[in-house]
C-alpha cells in the first residue's frame, strides 16, 4: 500500500521537515560560516560532585559534530517512519543536535555556562508550568481560562504583600493560593451560574488585575516600600545526594521550595486525572456534560470546584515572581507568562506531561536566548528575542500533529437545552 | 415496579410539547409509545428522567409522588434510560463510558476490573459482541446503541426507559434487544418502550399509548392492527406500502466500476466493486449495518480519501473531484446520519436550506446573500415537506429527529439532479414521515431520476427497489429482484448465499 493515513503523512511531514531544516543549518552553521574560535561550555557550578568542569571546542567542528548527531537524529526517525513507529526518539537527537550546532556557531569565542543555562531555564519555566495546570484543570472539565495572567499577577502581588508585612515567606505562599482562587471565583461564578462568554470573562478578569495591581502599587508599595514590597524570597533547599549529581543535580534538585512543589502537583495532577474518579468525571463533563448529567453528576459543581482549585494552582505559580524570585513585586511583572502558559497547554496537547514538557521548552529556548545576549553574540537582539517562538513554531508544525480540545470546552451547560 | 404520570405539561416557548400527559405503567409491563416526530414522546421520557422539568404535572412510583428535579434523583429511584442521542463519550472506553457516575477505586485510584466482568457477562448473556476495552468512537453506531443499552441494564433498574434502542439496530440485534426486554419484564421490571416499528410494538408490548401534538390520543392493546394504529398516530389514513408505478429505466447514469475504500488505517472497507444504476430505477443496496455502505455512499460524493476506481455519473469520470463539485455535477446525497452529516445543528433552518448553494444565484448575488429568494425558498421547502418548526429561524437543534431529516431531504431534492444517493433515508422516522419520504423518493424515480438506496430495513428495500443488490464486507455478494423474500434476503445480507 503507497497510501499514507493521517498519522503516517504527519510522521512523513515531520521527517520531511527535520531534513529540510538540516540542510539549511548545514549551509548557515557550517558552510557560509566563517567562525573558528572555540566555544568554552562550563558544566561545573561549585556545588555538585565534579565530573568535569569545562569543554572547549573550535567552533567550525563543534558544529560539524552536532550536526551529524542530528542527521543521525533525522536517519532514526526516517527508519522509524519506514516501520511505522513514532519517531519521537530520532526527533529530540534532531532537536538537540540543532540547538548545539546553534550554539557552536552563535557562541563562538564565548564562555557558555551550560548547567547554570539549564537551570534558569528550569526556574523560568515554572510559572508557566504552574499556569498551564491551571488552565489544564479548567479546560479539562469544560471551561476555558484565558485569565490564568490574572491569576498569576494577582497572587504575585498579594503573596509579596502578605509575606512583607507579615515578614513571613510562609505565610506569603499560603496567601498565593488563595489569592488565585479568589481570582478564579469570579471566573467561575459569573462563567458558571451566568454563562458569560469565558473568553470575554477572562480578559476582563485580566485587565481588572492588572488596574488593581497598578494601583495598589502606585500607592501603597511604592510610598512605603519598607513595610509592603520588601517580601524577600526563598532560598534554594538543595536535596542531599540528589543534588550533588553532575550537571542533573544542580538543574533539578537545588531549587527552592516552590519548584518541588510543581513537581508534586504535575505528578499529582497526571495521576489522578487519569487514573482516578475524580479525573473521569472531570474528562466527562469536559467531553459531553449531558453525558454526565445522565448518570448523575452534577456538571456546574464539579466545574466549580476545579476552577477554584485551578486558580490556587495558578497562584502558586504566582508566588514564584515575588517570594520565589526577585522578592518584590513590580507592575505587571507576570509580562504574559499567563498566555504562554495557555500556549504551553494547547502545545502539550492538553496533557499534564505534555504542558510540562513544553513549558520546559519555552524555558529553555529563553534561557538560551538570555545567556547568548549576555555573553555578547553578535545577533540583533531582536532576533534572540524571536528565538523561543520560531523554535516552538518548528516544533509544533513538524512534532507535534494534530490537536484535540475538550469538546465542551468554553460551552457552558444548562440541562434542558439543545 | 409501577410508574405512573399525572397532567404532565411542558412547553418551550410558544410550542406544547406535552399537554397534560396521564400514563400508567404497571410492574413487569411493556408499554410502548407511538407518535409522530415532534409528538413530544422524547420530552415526556426526559421529563421523567429528570434531564427535562416539567412546568406541571406529578409522577408517582408505586402510587407515592416523587419530585425528580434531575437524574441523580430518578437514578434513585431506580429509574434507567436509553437516550435517543447517545450520551457516550466518544474518547472514553466502553468501559469508562458504563462506569462513569458509579465508578469504584481501590485505594484512590480508579478501578474498572469489576464493571469489566459485569459488561462481559451481560455481552454473553445478551449475545452482544462488545470489547469493554475500546473506545467508542472506534465503535460503528450499531454497537455504541447496545453499550447505550448495557449502560441501562447493568445497574438493575426498576423502570426502564428505552427511546427508539432499535433504530440503528440490524433485524438480528432487535430481536436479541425484544426476547431480553421479556426476560426483565419477567423479573418485574416496567419498560417504557418507544419506537416507530409497529412490527415490534406488536411484538412485545402489553399496552400502546399514543401521543399525538403532545396530548395522549389513546391507550390501546397490542392486538390493535397496524393501520389503525398508523391512523391514530398522524391523524388520517397512512399507506403502509407505497404505490410504485411502472417506470421503464432509461440510459446508466451511475456507473461503478473496481471501487475501492480503504479507511485511514489502511484496511479495505469496499473491494473492487462494481454497480450501475439507471435512470428511472431505484438500485437498493442491502446489507447489515457496517458492510461498507456508509463508505460507497460518501465515495460517490468524494467525501472518502483513499479511493481507487472509476465512477461515472452520466458518462463523466467524477472520482477525484470536489464533493461540491460532485453535487454540482447532479448527485443529491442524503447522509445516514442527518446530525452529523447532513446539517449544521446551531445555524438556523433557513441557513441549513441553503447550504449547497449559499454562494451561488439565486441564493447569492454579488457576492452578498439574497434573503428576500433565501427566505421564500425556504417558507416554500418549509411547506412543501412538510417541517414542522415554529420558525424558520429557529436553529435545527431544536427539531424533532423527523423534522431534521426532512430539512435534509428539502435541500437535496430541491436541487436539478440525476442521481440521488440515500443512506438510511428514514432512520428514526415515523410512519407518517416515511410514507413521506417514500413518495418523495418515487417522485424522483419518476422523473427519471437514478436512485440509489442505501438500506438496512428490509422492508424498506423491499417496498422501493427496482433491483437489490447485497453488500456484505465491502463486496457485492449478489444481485435479486424485489420478488424475493424476506428469509433469503435476510440469509443473503448475512453472508450465506
Ligand atoms: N430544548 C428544546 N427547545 C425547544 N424546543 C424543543 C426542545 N426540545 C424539544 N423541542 C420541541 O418539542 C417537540 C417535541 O420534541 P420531542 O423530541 O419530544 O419529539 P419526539 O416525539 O421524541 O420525536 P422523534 O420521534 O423525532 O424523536 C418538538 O417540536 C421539538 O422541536
Ligand atoms: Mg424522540
Amino acid at each position: 500500500m503507497s497510501q499514507l493515513n493521517a498519522l503516517q503523512k504527519r510522521r512523513q511531514s515531520g521527517v520531511v521537515t527535520m531534513a529540510i531544516l538540516l540542510v539549511i543549518f548545514t549551509f548557515i552553521f557550517y558552510v557560509t560560516s566563517s567562525r573558528v574560535e572555540p566555544v568554552i561550555y562550563s558544566f561545573y557550578l561549585g556545588d555538585e560532585w565534579k565530573l568535569i568542569s569545562e569543554w572547549e571546542i573550535g567552533s567550525k567542528s563543534g558544529v560539524m559534530i552536532f550536526l551529524i548527531f542530528a542527521l543521525i537524529g533525522v536517519t532514526i526517525s526516517f527508519i522509524q517512519f519506514k516501520n511505522n513507529k513514532k519517531i519521537t526518539l530520532g526527533s529530540l537527537m534532531f532537536g538537540f543536535g540543532s540547538i548545539m550546532a546553534f550554539l557552536s556557531w552563535a557562541a563562538a569565542g564565548k564562555f557558555i555556562p551550560l548547567t547554570g543555562l539549564l537551570q534558569a531555564a528550569v526556574l523560568l519555566a515554572v510559572p508557566l508550568i504552574f499556569g498551564s495546570m491551571a488552565g489544564l484543570l479548567c479546560e479539562k472539565s469544560g471551561v476555558i481560562n484565558i485569565a490564568i495572567e490574572g491569576q498569576l499577577l494577582f497572587s504575585a502581588f498579594v503573596s509579596a504583600v502578605v509575606a512583607s508585612l507579615s515578614q513571613n515567606l510562609i505565610l506569603g505562599l499560603i496567601s498565593a493560593p488563595i489569592a488565585g482562587a479568589l481570582v478564579s471565583w469570579i471566573l467561575a461564578y459569573f462563567s458558571i451560574k451566568f454563562q458569560v462568554d469565558q473568553v470575554i470573562l477572562g480578559f476582563v478578569i485580566n485587565v481588572l488585575v492588572l488596574g488593581l495591581t497598578n494601583f495598589f502599587y502606585t500607592v501603597l508599595l511604592v510610598p512605603y516600600e519598607s513595610t509592603w514590597n520588601a517580601a524577600g524570597s526563598f532560598s534554594a533547599i538543595p536535596i542531599p545526594v540528589l543534588s550533588k549529581i553532575p550537571v542533573i543535580g544542580p538543574i533539578l534538585f537545588n531549587q527552592t521550595i516552590i519548584v518541588y512543589l510543581m513537581y508534586l502537583i504535575v505528578t499529582v495532577i497526571q495521576i489522578a486525572l487519569f487514573k482516578s474518579k475524580w479525573g473521569l468525571r472531570t474528562r466527562a463533563v469536559g467531553e459531553l456534560p449531558i453525558a454526565a448529567d445522565s448518570v448523575g453528576i452534577d456538571v456546574n459543581k464539579l466545574r466549580f470546584r476545579n476552577v477554584l482549585i485551578a486558580g490556587a494552582v495558578a497562584g502558586v505559580g504566582g508566588a514564584v515572581f515575588t517570594i520565589g524570585a526577585v522578592g518584590v513585586f513590580s507592575q505587571s511583572m507576570t509580562a504574559g507568562a499567563g498566555f504562554i502558559a495557555l500556549a504551553c497547554l494547547i502545545f502539550g496537547k492538553w496533557s499534564p506531561k505534555g504542558a510540562f514538557i513544553a513549558a520546559l521548552f519555552f524555558g529553555f529556548t529563553n534561557s538560551l536566548q538570555s545567556n547568548l545576549s549576555i555573553a555578547g553574540v553578535p545577533i540583533p537582539s531582536e532576533f534572540m528575542l524571536m528565538i523561543p517562538y520560531i523554535a516552538t513554531i518548528i516544533a509544533v508544525s513538524g512534532l507535534i500533529g494534530r490537536v484535540r480540545a475538550p469538546a465542551a470546552d468554553g460551552i457552558p451547560y444548562l440541562r434542558g437545552t439543545k | 415496579m409501577s410508574i405512573e404520570l399525572k397532567g404532565i405539561t411542558k412547553k418551550f416557548g410558544a410550542l406544547v410539547a406535552n399537554d397534560s400527559i396521564d400514563l400508567k405503567v404497571a410492574r413487569g409491563e411493556i408499554h410502548a409509545i407511538l407518535g409522530e416526530n415532534g409528538a413530544g414522546k422524547s420530552t415526556l421520557m426526559n421529563i421523567v428522567y429528570g434531564l427535562v422539568n416539567a412546568d406541571s404535572g406529578k409522577v408517582l412510583v408505586e402510587d407515592k409522588e416523587v419530585i425528580i428535579n434531575e437524574p441523580a434523583d430518578a437514578l434513585k429511584y431506580g429509574i434507567g434510560m436509553v437516550h435517543q442521542h447517545f450520551m457516550l463519550i466518544p474518547v472514553f472506553t466502553v468501559a469508562e463510558n458504563i462506569a462513569l457516575g458509579r465508578e469504584q477505586s481501590k485505594g484512590g485510584f480508579l478501578s474498572l476490573d469489576e464493571i469489566k466482568k459485569k459488561i462481559k457477562l451481560l455481552a454473553e448473556e445478551f449475545k452482544f459482541d462488545i470489547d469493554p476495552d475500546s473506545l467508542i468512537e472506534n465503535l460503528p453506531v450499531g454497537v455504541q446503541q447496545r453499550v447505550e443499552i448495557i449502560k441501562a441494564l447493568i445497574y438493575d433498574a426498576k423502570v426502564l426507559i428505552l427511546d427508539e434502542p432499535t433504530a440503528v439496530l440490524t433485524p438480528q440485534e432487535t430481536d436479541e434487544l425484544l426476547s431480553i426486554m421479556r426476560t426483565l419484564k419477567s423479573k418485574g421490571t416496567s419498560i417504557i418502550f418507544i419506537t416507530h416499528k409497529l412490527r415490534e410494538v406488536q411484538d412485545v408490548a402489553d399496552k400502546i399509548t399514543i401521543i399525538r401534538l403532545g396530548k395522549v390520543v389513546n391507550t390501546v392493546a397490542s392486538n390493535t392492527s397496524q393501520e389503525e394504529l398508523a391512523s391514530m398516530m398522524v391523524g388520517r389514513q397512512v399507506d403502509l406500502a407505497p404505490n410504485k408505478t411502472e417506470v421503464k429505466p432509461g440510459k446508466i447514469i451511475l456507473d461503478i466500476n473496481n471501487l475501492s475504500v480503504s479507511n485511514s488505517l489502511g484496511r479495505k472497507i469496499i473491494d473492487s466493486l462494481s454497480l450501475q444504476v439507471r435512470a428511472g430505477e431505484i438500485l437498493a443496496i442491502a446489507g447489515v449495518q457496517g458492510n461498507g455502505q456508509s463508505e460507497l455512499a460518501r465515495a460517490i460524493v468524494n467525501l472518502e480519501d483513499h479511493v481507487s476506481g472509476s465512477i461515472k455519473l452520466d458518462q463523466k469520470e467524477i472520482l477525484g473531484i470536489t464533493v461540491q463539485d460532485s453535487l454540482r455535477a447532479g448527485i443529491a446525497y442524503i447522509p445516514e446520519s442527518r446530525e452529523l452529516d447532513g446539517l449544521i445543528s446551531s445555524f438556523s433552518i433557513v441557513e441549513n436550506l441553503i447550504l449547497d448553494v449559499h454562494d451561488i444565484s439565486p441564493a447569492a448575488k454579488k457576492g452578498r446573500l439574497n434573503p428576500d429568494y433565501i427566505n421564500d425558498n425556504s417558507a416554500k421547502l418549509v411547506n412543501e415537506f412538510d417541517i414542522r418548526a415554529q420558525s424558520i429561524f429557529d436553529p435545527a437543534s431544536s427539531l424533532s429527529g423527523g423534522n431534521k431529516q426532512k430539512v435534509v431531504l428539502a435541500r437535496e431534492l430541491s436541487r436539478e439532479v440525476k442521481l440521488v444517493v440515500a443512506s438510511q433515508p428514514t432512520r428514526g422516522l415515523d410512519v407518517g414521515s416515511i410514507e413521506f419520504v417514500y413518495e418523495k423518493l418515487l417522485a424522483e424515480r419518476s422523473a427519471n431520476r437514478a436512485i440509489l438506496l442505501l438500506s438496512s430495513e428490509l422492508d424498506e428495500v423491499l417496498e422501493l427497489a427496482d433491483r437489490i443488490a447485497v453488500i456484505y464486507k465491502g463486496e457485492i455478494v449478489g444481485e435479486v429482484g424485489s420478488d424475493v423474500s424476506r428469509e433469503k434476503l435476510g440469509l443473503m445480507m448475512a453472508g450465506i448465499k
